[in-house]
């Protein structure tokens, strides 16, 4: 494959991009959390490039783990989301302003 | 042949996630989500990762991706309200951001002023143990780096898994009367 490393990350960095676009653009706290999952995926294309590149392991290993973290920051994220929606009765961040009063 | 399947999964990639951030269902845009997932998984798959693209698929592709729909389908959310904000400022503002990140990336990494490395060879079956573990294709190789080099973070990973097992037990408790 005569694509390089630069290649990869240049697609990276665009799915990261993509992300922050949806979480600072989307008033849906559920679509702002899948924009979040699209950034820590996109970080992890990064490292598999960077691991397959430099001839080492490690980078995979680090993937490993953040699908780790990633999956347990799911399974607390959507609870409050879900804790959220049964107190207030929306998930749209312009309702959650119970700080500024 | 294999530059082709970059380019054509790449494009699957980053056009599944606009779909995502710009469609305003959000069911649409969880499946858009998944298929953006493949594609990365598919990405993986070409950089000789097959055990990061299977954990890819059925982990996020699969496992996360379900949870999503399932909360998005139990709280029903689109009803009536808008997707975007309608004040135009902080429209153009995110906007303005990711168009300032995108024309970052994109000249820093496609001017070909950077280093190129070039493809090192893959080892199919790794042998001795040297300071990095060599890049392999076989998933024996993450299970002697998880046990060895990487044994405290993997111990980690448990309790933290098993933080967020009681963490969610707790948040999604129902709270008795009086007591919130």
């Amino acid at each position: 494959m005569s694509v390089g490393l630069n290649a990869f990350i240049l697609v990276a960095g665009l799915l990261f991009a993509i992300g922050f676009l949806g979480v600072i653009l989307r008033r849906n706290t559920l679509v702002i959390f899948m924009s979040l999952e699209l950034m820590l995926n996109a970080v992890n294309l990064a490292l598999v490039a960077f691991s397959r590149y430099n001839g080492t392991m490690d980078g995979n290993l680090f993937v490993f783990f953040i699908i780790t973290v990633a999956a347990a920051e799911v399974a607390v994220g959507l609870a409050i989301i879900v804790a959220l929606f049964r107190r207030r009765q929306s998930v749209m961040v312009d309702n959650l302003n119970a700080l500024s009063r | 042949m294999l530059d082709l399947l970059f380019y054509v999964f790449s494009a699957i990639t980053l056009i599944a996630a606009l779909v995502m951030v710009l469609n305003p269902n959000a069911v649409s845009g969880a499946m858009a989500m998944i298929v953006s997932f493949v594609g990365t998984a598919a990405l993986f798959v070409l950089l000789e990762a097959y055990f990061l693209a299977i954990l890819q698929i059925l982990v996020y592709a699969g496992a996360v991706m379900v949870l999503f729909l399932f909360i998005i389908m139990l709280l029903d959310v689109d009803k009536s309200e808008k997707a975007f904000p309608s004040d135009k400022l902080t429209l153009l503002g995110s906007f303005v951001g990711f168009a300032l990140l995108a024309v970052l990336v994109a000249s820093t990494f496609s001017g070909g002023h950077l280093p190129e490395p070039t493809l090192l060879p893959v080892l199919e079956n790794p042998t001795g143990t040297a300071a990095g573990i060599p890049f392999t294709t076989s998933a024996k190789s993450f299970g002697y780096s998880l046990f060895t080099k990487y044994m405290l973070p993997f111990q980690v990973c448990g309790f933290l898994l098993l933080a967020a097992m009681i963490g969610v037990i707790v948040v999604s408790k129902k709270h008795e009367q009086g007591n919130s």
